[in-house]
């Protein structure tokens, strides 16, 4: 498949995550967003690691292998945050009995 | 050391040391120890001058070339000493006639406080150190270094009694009006070098040089020194800073500004000679303007009663008959007259300290009288430098003043007539100077009259020393009619200054001229004698009050000059200043101010809105990037 199909799938994965960002108030909505961006990167990378690889493997056997490493690194960062995230929100469900980020303005003060 | 040539760096040195002992130590040092300073470093160079002026009377000139001082580009400045006959006639001038005024002051100035005695000796040796700058230079710049350096001296001795306002007044307006000339004289050296290219007078004068320089260059050059000359040398229409000038204390008086300092104008006119030759118009100029001053200063003189005024407008005076000789050609007669004015005005100076001294500071001639029985020692040294300064055959004066005299009569009669009628106004307000001040009746207070005393010995050897100069100080330039090869000066000086002007008058004339000159300086004498034997202050009549007030010419200037100035900046003051700068800094400020408020509505809290600022821009940047980067 030409790589043009996963740069516009990416792209469009993205954009979706930040249409979703900007405008949705819901917490735990926006952080899925969140995490459509990082997917997106990832298949972007992915992508690329693959097209390099089959562009290199006669003069390099290994070539492309580090974009794949990176998605790994993503992933598990990803996940790192994703718990760190849902902790804050239920926390603040607790506090506010709300997840909207709009009561969320505290820190112009 | 075979030669003292090699060391001349030694002459503007000690002064330098003395200077920096004196002004350092002012507060840790005796009085003792600073006179013994201060007079010591200007006794040794004036021994040192005295051997260098050996040598050059054997032949020997020298030019000490010690260092690169500017070197840019084609143009070289190097700091050089010149040692030619000119100069190490000015530097026994000014070392020995700066040395007795030195021990003069040791005993003037003893009143003082410890640190401003330090203080007073340190700008003293400060002075001479520039003066001696001024004369050895061998280059236009270094003679503008040493010209700065006695205009600052000269600043810092006229307010040496800060307290007291009128001082420095005085001592800005000299600084200030001193810095017009020193501005023409800055640009005529921008001028050399943007025409030849060098500044070194060995090189300036040089014929090749010389017959580069267009005529107009020579005119415009030549009359932007003569103004630089007229501003140190206080002729028309810089002159009126001198009389101001008496502010300081009185030995300075006598040492800056009228034996040495104000001759610098002299010496550096005469230093040029070579090329004020080349330019008739400025030659006119300077005899005329020169003229114009003797006349004018002397007319003042006349109604003058500070004893310090008089002797302040006469220096004017006299100072205007060497720049005619300058300007009718007679450089000799004009060096001649710088030496022979250094000697007798620095007495006559000195003398009417003593005279201040005993009157306990009064200063006012009317206030005086009879001052002879009691202070005879001053009365007669003040008197032979009367006769000197009048020009009476054999004393000091005459030899010069009838050098100039007669060079003005080769000129033009015009010149001479005038010139003459200015010498017996000489004549005649030096004499009712010295009959209201020491003859008659003491016309002061009781107290003073208990207190009159006569000078300590510091004050009256140099008094008597300077008579002596006085006396003999002419036989260097005895004209040729009377001796065959009596005029040693022109001889001397003759390697440096090109002989002018064949003498074309006759012997019968020069006799004439003299005789004509001394009788009328006789009459004239006389007459002050008769009017101002037994002087009674009365009410001058309507042409003596303009003289008194010195032809309102400082009133005149203030209010062409100072007045308008004065206006100008009350105008920027009140309105520039108000409403330009301050609106302008003002509106920076408020810009600021209002552009910032705005800013601040930026930072809401919302976390949305500032993804999306920040997802505009990515997106903003990478438009930028694309359609930039091709």
């Amino acid at each position: 498949m030409p790589i043009n199909y996963y740069i516009f799938l990416a792209l469009a994965l993205f954009s979706i995550g930040i249409a979703g960002v900007l405008t949705r108030r819901n917490a735990i909505i926006i952080f899925m967003c969140i995490e459509l961006m990082l997917n997106a990167v990832n298949l972007l990378l992915v992508a690329f690691s693959k097209m390099h690889h089959l562009n290199n493997a006669a003069v390099d056997a290994t070539a492309g292998t580090d974009g794949q490493l990176f998605v790994f690194f993503i992933m598990v960062v990803a996940a790192a945050e994703v718990s760190v995230g849902l902790s804050i929100i239920v926390m603040m469900y607790r506090n506010i009995h709300s997840v909207d980020i709009n009561f969320l303005n505290r820190l112009k003060h | 050391m075979q030669n003292a040539l090699q060391i001349v760096y030694l002459i503007p040195l000690l002064p330098l040391i003395g200077f920096l002992i004196n002004g350092l130590g002012r507060n840790h040092l005796s009085k003792t120890m600073i006179s013994f300073v201060g007079c010591g470093t200007v006794l040794a160079s004036f021994i040192l001058s005295i051997w260098v002026f050996m040598e050059v009377r054997g032949g020997n000139t020298h030019i000490a070339d010690y260092f690169n001082f500017i070197s840019v580009g084609n143009l070289k400045i190097p700091f050089a000493f010149q040692i030619d006959q000119l100069s190490s006639l000015f530097l026994l001038i000014i070392t020995g006639v700066g040395f007795l005024i030195h021990v003069y002051s040791t005993s003037y100035m003893h009143e003082e406080n410890t640190g401003h005695f330090g203080r007073y000796f340190s700008y003293l040796n400060l002075f001479i150190f520039s003066m001696l700058l001024l004369v050895m230079g061998a280059n236009f710049v270094i003679m503008f270094i040493g010209w700065e350096g006695v205009g600052l001296c000269s600043y810092l001795l006229i307010g040496y009694w800060f307290k007291d306002n009128d001082n420095n007044k005085a001592a800005n307006k000299a600084f200030i009006m001193n810095r017009i000339g020193d501005l023409a004289f800055l640009i005529a050296i921008f001028w050399l070098i943007a025409k030849i290219g060098t500044v070194s007078y060995a090189e300036v004068f040089s014929s090749a040089n010389l017959a580069k320089l267009k005529s107009t260059d020579v005119t415009i050059i030549t009359l932007l020194l003569f103004a630089g000359a007229a501003g140190k040398s206080a002729q028309i229409p810089l002159y009126t800073w001198l009389p101001d000038a008496m502010a300081g204390p009185t030995p300075v008086s006598a040492l800056i500004h009228a034996a040495t300092m104000v001759t610098a104008g002299v010496y550096m006119i005469a230093r040029s000679n070579l090329l004020y030759s080349l330019s008739q118009v400025s030659m006119n100029v300077v005899a005329i303007i020169g003229l114009a001053t003797a006349l004018l200063a002397a007319t003042i003189a006349m109604k003058q009663n500070d004893i310090k005024k008089i002797l302040a407008y006469s220096t004017v005076s006299q100072l205007g008959f060497m720049f005619l000789a300058l300007g009718t050609g007679a450089y000799v007669a004009a060096v001649f007259h710088v030496m022979t004015h250094a000697f007798f005005k620095a007495l006559l100076f000195l003398g009417s300290g003593s005279v201040i001294h005993a009157m306990g500071g009064e200063q006012d001639i009317r206030n005086m009288g009879g001052l002879s029985k009691k202070l005879k020692i001053t009365f007669i040294t003040f008197f032979i430098g009367c006769i000197a300064i009048a020009g009476i055959p054999p004393f000091s004066g005459f030899f010069s003043k009838d050098a100039i005299l007669l060079s003005a009569f080769i000129k033009s009669p015009v010149l001479y007539g005038i010139a003459l009628f200015t010498a017996l106004l000489t004549a005649f307000y030096m004499f009712r100077l010295l009959f209201i001040t020491f003859s008659g009746s003491f016309r002061g207070t009781e107290d003073q009259k208990h207190h009159l005393h006569e000078s300590p010995f510091a004050m009256t050897v140099p008094l008597i020393v300077l008579a002596i100069l006085s006396i003999i100080g002419g036989f260097v330039g005895i004209p040729e009619v009377f001796m065959k090869g009596g005029d040693r000066l022109g001889e001397f000086l003759s390697p440096v200054i090109k002989t002018q002007t064949e003498h074309s008058v006759s012997h019968s004339t020069e006799y004439m001229l003299m005789g004509l000159s001394t009788s009328l300086v006789v009459a004239m004498i006389i007459a002050a004698w008769v009017m101002f034997r037994n002087y009674k202050a009365k009410e001058s009549s309507a042409f003596g009050k303009i003289l008194e007030n010195k032809w309102y010419v400082d009133e005149l200037y203030d209010s062409i000059v100072v007045q308008p100035l004065h206006r100008f900046s009350g105008f920027l003051k009140s309105v520039i200043e108000t409403k330009v700068v301050d609106g302008l800094v003002n509106g920076v400020d408020k810009a600021v101010n209002y552009g910032s408020r705005q800013f601040r509505l930026l930072q809401s809290g919302q976390v949305g809105s500032y993804v999306l600022l920040m997802v505009v821009s990515i997106v903003l940047i990478f438009v930028i990037q694309f359609f930039i980067r091709k």
